[in-house]
This record gives structure tokens, C-alpha cells and sequence, in this order.
């Protein structure tokens, strides 16, 4: 690359890196910079303690931290098994009809998020829908469907699907198809291609989607919080929660900061496994 | 199947039972929706042999040879391997195997991986797949030291030899081949033809291989099939195909060539611009009504200088000179707007200016005549 040409990517790359710098790595710092400072203050001129960190431990928000997590897994592994048919088929078997689910699953994210799982609660809750028929119907209704974890997991999964399905079609899509062909005709049974040609040939994809889905899940708010109410507490409820009603925000910050470290470890190794440049199509 | 079966060395065949067929084809009928890729075939194979099926674009032998290898099933027919029937087995559980257009290798495996893949299968252990990795590569002459390499860092060339080390490794009963040269340059392929016969005679293997490069089937085959629309129009060696070609389809596929169409008359024959010789007509012996092509090779063609003459002549204008690099082909204008081929060594060119007048002549001896059904 010249000089010149150089000189001008900077220049056109500077108000976006202007706006990330002061929107978003900024405000990181200020949270990594508060996470060590005494309890309940709110200005960082004070010696730092990391009291926080220490009464994350002693109150037991690492629970929080590692529900959150485990929720997060077990919807991105249900991601993976639930979308592969579908991206399947669209990558290699549906034409025009990939673009007509496209769309459709594209339209979905139109709406709201919240009033989405609004509509779950409604559905679920006491005296919702199921219940409600169930008690019309059969004289004896259904409790509990609402507020446990698996109802989360349920939420989660629905509401982050885009973030599997589409990478993990581009990752299908991307391995050649005479691929399969040659395997089976090499005798290769249909698991066999699976595993030996199907999955390891997407795995970029699926990398990128599950990680997409796991880091969206993990942090996770609002699925918890309609879902969840008050029984099942994710870590991303008990930092708004720090920050908010418990004007802790020492405590809030210090349960970012190790929220964003196990999140930002696990991208970085499930990065270093994928070829980014191939996934963008450059090789 | 087990390690030593696997790694056993290449069977030489005897030559009796070089005769016998291996593969045999009847009534195979292939259609998609309306359209029928495939009228009906039949074909032989012989064990042992390297047959070539070649024939234009969309004149089914794509369509052949996958249904061969089983990534297709057949509308109808049969397709015996040995003696029992195969049509419906999927490619998985035939022992045969195929080399594709695309190559088809795996790039996220090392070539030593790659060629190991179908003894993976059959759970042949590590070390012993290793081995015969190094083993095919020494055979396909590529260097023992790619067996780490990634796919992506080898060559067209290389990669075609893997793919074919592959194909070895699975040990087939026969091996196919979909124009897995198509995509090279004229020099590396070139080469490669000539390492294919060459592993054929090595390993003793069927080799049934489709292009559309007639020259590339010429080159390197036992027995050549031409396809043309959906069926086989004629099966025979190369030589014979070249000299005796059953149709005029045949006969100008097979290279360039100089057909005159003869009608018999009552008491004579009507033969165009070809001036026969009397007693030479009456040896076609062609009814009166019938029709029929004379085909003559370039190469058969001789110019007669003033005075001499043939048992068949032509007289026409001199065109052009194409040089082919040995020979060298020459086109006379002929007067009724078409043109004839003369083909000659370097040292026979006709040495004329553009529309000097030219006779040509031929002795019947050297023509094929084609019947027109």
C-alpha cells in the first residue's frame, strides 16, 4: 500500500475509531477503573480496594456469573443441533426458497425483543393462555411453566437463532460440494460425512454462531428478567441491579469486568481456531 | 476390509482374464423430468482395459458415469459389476471409485490425510495408513515430504495426483474418471495423460474416463465410446474409429476429414465435384436412389501434378496454408462453395498462390463409406 492511499484509510477509518473510542472503550475504562474502587462511591479519587470483587465473592454473585454461563451454553448447543437442518437446507438444497426464510427470520427481529417475550409470558404465565385453556378445558391448570431455567434457556434459543442460523449456512455454504460426494463415494457412511467433511468444513461458520450466540447470551437481560422474574437472577440482572436500585457501583462494575474477561477468553480461543479471512470470503 | 488387503501389491492381471467384462451396462435409461439424459445404453467393459467415452457437450456421459459410480440412480436398466447388480446400491457400498472434475479433495486434510481418507474408513490404523500414503505417493512420483502439506499449497498438477493416490488408495475395481483434466493447461496435461496411461499400465486397474477432448481419449485409451445425444454411436479402438467411422458424426468428431455425399443413378453414379473413374463407380455398387458418404482422411488426399492421375479426382482452387507444426493442412476451394483438406508433412505442401487451380486425386482404397440408413 502507498503512502498516500495509507494516509487516506486513516483519515476515512478516524470518525468511526472516534466514535468506538469515546462510545465504547471509554466507558469500558471508566467500569475496569471503578470495578477497583471502595464500596457505594461515586468518583474514582479514591485509593483502590477492589472491595468489589470481594464482595462479589462473599455474596455469591459468582453463582449469577456461572447460571448465566451455563444458561448460555446449553442454548447455544441447542442452537447448533436445532439450526443445522435448516441451514442445511438453506445453503444446499432450497433456491429461491433460502431467500423467502431469510426474509421471514429477518422480519422477526423487526419486533421488539421485549414484546416478543412479552408474548412467551402472556402465553405461559398463570391464568395465560395455556393455563387458562388448560383450566377451561380439563378443570386443572398448569403452574410453574414461567420463572425456572429452562423456560430461559427456551427464550434464549428463540430469540438468538438469527445469530446461529444465517453464520452456520454461510459455513455450510462455503464448503464445495463435490466434497461429500467424493467421501461417499470413497465409501463413507452419511455419519462419516458428518463428521469428517459436513462438520469440520462449517465449523467456521458454527464457530462464528455459536459465539455470536453464547457472548448475546450470556449477557442476556431482558430473557431472564420476563422469564425469570425473580427466582432465576441472571449476572447480567445483577449488574443492572448493582448499578441501579443498589447504587453499588464499585460492585456493578467489578461483575462487568468479569463478565467481559470470561466472555472476551472464551471469544479469543474459539477465534484463534477459526480462518476469519476465509469466512469473509477473501481466500 | 483389512490392512494387508489394503496395502497388498498391484494385481497383475492375467492376460485371458484381461477379456472378460468387469462392468457390464444394459437398457440404462436415465430422465430428468422430461428430459432424457440417457436412451437406453449398453456397454462392456472389459476387466483390465482403459476405455474412454467421449462425446460433445450434453451428450450424457456426465450423466453415465455418475450413475456408474452410483451418485445417481438410473430411471431404468442395468449395471452389473462381476456378474451381480449393482444399479441400486448407493456409491458408498460399490467398489468402485471416481476421480472428479473438481478433484474433490478435502481442504481442510493434509494431502497424506487426503489420500488415506477412504483406509480411514475402514478403520485401518494410523501407522498403516501413513504407510501407504507414502507408498502412493511414491507411485504417483510426488515427493514423500507432501504428505504434510496443506491442499491448498499444491499445485493443479499436484493436486491431480492426489486426488488419483486417493482414488488408489481405496483399492477400486474399477476407477472413473469425469474430466479431471479439463481444468489444466495444454502442456500439464499433456503430461499428466501420459502418467495416466502410463499408471494404468502400472497397476493394472479398469480405467473408464470421460472427456470431450477427443485427442485426450485418442491418446491414452484401449477403446473409445462416442456419445452423442444420449447414446452410444460407436465403440471400438481408436484406429478403428479414426479409419471406419460408422456415421458422419463419427467421422467428424473424430479429427478433420472430407465427406462427399454419392447418390446412385440408373447406370452411373452422381458424386458431386468428384470425378470417378469408370469401373471405380460400379465397385461402390450403390443402388440407384441410394445414398451414401464417401469419407477421405486429409491425410489420404495426394495432389497430382499435370498429367497423372487417380482412381477418384477433384479439382479446386487453392486457398490457405495452416501450419500444425509436423504437418502442415492446406484447403482447396472447391466450386461449389465448399472446400477440401489436404494434410501433408512439412516437405509435401502444395506450392501455389491463392486461387491457383489444384487437382487432387485418391485411390478408393483409402476412403471409408458411410451408408446412409
Amino acid at each position: 500500500m502507498g503512502g498516500a492511499e495509507h494516509r487516506l484509510g486513516l483519515l476515512a477509518a478516524a470518525p468511526l475509531a472516534l466514535v468506538l473510542g469515546l462510545g465504547f472503550l471509554a466507558p469500558l475504562a471508566i467500569v475496569a477503573a471503578f470495578s477497583t474502587m471502595p464500596e457505594r462511591v461515586f468518583d474514582l479519587g479514591h485509593a483502590p480496594d477492589f472491595s468489589g470483587y470481594a464482595e462479589m465473592i462473599r455474596q455469591g454473585y459468582w453463582r449469577s456469573l456461572l447460571r448465566s454461563l451455563a444458561m448460555a451454553l446449553t442454548a447455544t448447543l441447542i442452537l447448533m443441533v436445532l439450526c443445522w437442518p435448516l441451514a442445511w437446507a438453506m445453503a444446499r438444497i432450497w433456491r429461491r426458497f433460502t431467500l423467502v426464510i431469510t426474509i421471514a427470520v429477518v422480519l422477526s427481529l423487526f419486533v421488539s425483543e421485549n414484546i416478543r417475550l412479552f408474548g412467551w409470558v402472556l402465553v405461559l404465565m398463570k391464568g395465560g393462555l395455556i393455563d387458562g385453556y388448560l383450566r377451561h378445558w380439563f378443570g386443572v391448570g398448569v403452574d410453574g411453566l414461567l420463572y425456572n431455567p429452562p423456560v430461559i434457556v427456551a427464550g434464549l434459543v428463540y430469540v438468538y437463532f438469527p445469530f446461529m442460523l444465517f453464520p452456520m449456512a454461510q459455513g455450510i455454504a462455503m464448503a464445495p460440494e463435490d466434497a461429500r460426494a467424493a467421501a461417499m463415494d470413497l465409501g463413507a457412511s452419511r455419519w462419516t460425512v458428518l463428521r469428517e467433511i459436513d462438520l469440520p468444513l462449517a465449523a467456521p461458520g458454527i464457530m462464528v454462531g455459536a459465539l455470536l450466540c453464547f457472548v448475546l447470551s450470556a449477557g442476556a437481560i431482558a430473557e431472564a428478567k420476563l422469564l425469570g422474574g425473580r427466582s432465576v437472577i441472571s449476572i447480567g440482572d445483577d449488574v443492572e441491579t448493582a448499578f441501579t436500585y443498589a447504587q453499588n457501583w464499585p460492585l456493578g462494575s467489578a461483575l462487568a469486568v468479569s463478565l467481559i474477561a470470561v466472555l472476551g477468553g472464551l471469544v479469543a480461543i474459539g477465534l484463534a481456531r477459526v480462518d476469519l479471512d476465509r469466512i469473509m470470503g477473501r481466500r | 476390509m483389512a490392512d494387508g488387503a489394503a496395502a497388498k501389491a498391484w494385481p497383475v492381471p492375467a492376460p485371458d482374464a484381461a477379456r472378460a467384462p468387469i462392468l457390464e451396462v444394459a437398457g440404462l435409461l436415465k430422465r430428468f423430468g422430461d428430459f432424457t439424459a440417457l436412451h437406453s445404453v449398453d456397454l462392456k467393459v472389459r476387466e483390465g482395459e482403459f476405455l474412454t467415452i467421449v462425446g460433445p457437450s450434453g451428450s450424457g456421459k456426465t450423466t453415465l458415469i455418475r450413475l456408474l459410480a452410483g451418485l445417481e440412480a438410473p430411471t431404468d436398466g442395468a449395471i452389473l459389476l462381476r456378474g451381480a447388480r449393482i444399479e441400486r446400491r448407493p456409491a458408498n457400498q460399490r467398489p468402485t471409485c471416481m476421480v472428479f472434475q473438481s478433484l474433490a479433495l478435502f481442504p481442510h486434510r493434509s494431502v497424506a490425510e487426503n489420500i488415506a481418507f477412504p483406509l480411514k474408513i475402514r478403520g485401518v490404523s494410523r501407522a498403516a495408513r501413513r504407510a501407504r500414503a507414502l507408498e502412493l505417493l511414491d507411485l504417483l512420483r510426488l515427493p514423500q515430504s507432501y504428505a504434510d502439506k496443506r491442499i491448498q499449497d499444491c499445485s493443479g498438477g499436484e493436486r491431480q495426483r492426489v486426488a488419483l493416490a486417493r482414488a488408489l488408495a481405496f483399492d477400486p475395481e474399477i476407477l472413473f474418471f469425469d474430466e479431471p483434466l479439463s481444468a489444466l493447461d495444454y502442456r500439464l496435461r499433456k503430461t499428466l495423460e501420459m502418467e495416466l496411461k502410463d499408471l494404468h499400465q502400472r497397476t493394472g486397474k479398469t480405467f473408464v474416463y470421460i472427456t470431450h477432448s477427443l485427442e485426450e481419449a485418442m491418446v491414452m485409451s484401449d477403446r473409445i465410446a462416442i456419445m452423442r445425444a444420449g447414446r452410444f454411436e460407436q465403440i471400438g479402438a481408436a484406429d478403428e474409429i479414426y479409419a471406419r467411422p460408422v456415421s458422419r458424426f463419427v467421422a467428424e468428431f473424430m479429427g478433420e476429414v472430407n465427406l462427399f455425399t454419392l447418390e446412385g443413378r440408373a447406370g452411373g453414379l452422381d458424386a458431386g465435384p468428384l470425378q470417378i473413374a469408370d469401373g471405380v463407380s460400379a465397385r461402390l455398387g450403390l443402388a440407384a436412389g441410394r445414398r451414401a458418404t464417401m469419407m477421405i482422411r486429409p491425410e489420404g488426399v495426394a495432389v497430382l501434378g499435370p498429367g497423372e492421375t487417380a482412381e477418384i479426382m477433384l479439382e479446386g482452387r487453392f486457398h490457405d496454408t495452416y501450419v500444425l507444426g509436423s504437418r502442415i493442412q492446406q484447403r482447396i476451394d472447391l466450386d461449389d462453395g465448399r472446400f477440401a483438406t489436404v494434410e501433408t508433412l512439412r516437405e509435401g505442401r502444395i506450392d501455389a498462390a491463392p486461387g491457383a487451380p489444384v487437382r487432387l486425386g485418391w485411390p478408393l482404397a483409402r476412403t471409408h463409406i458411410i451408408a446412409e440408413g
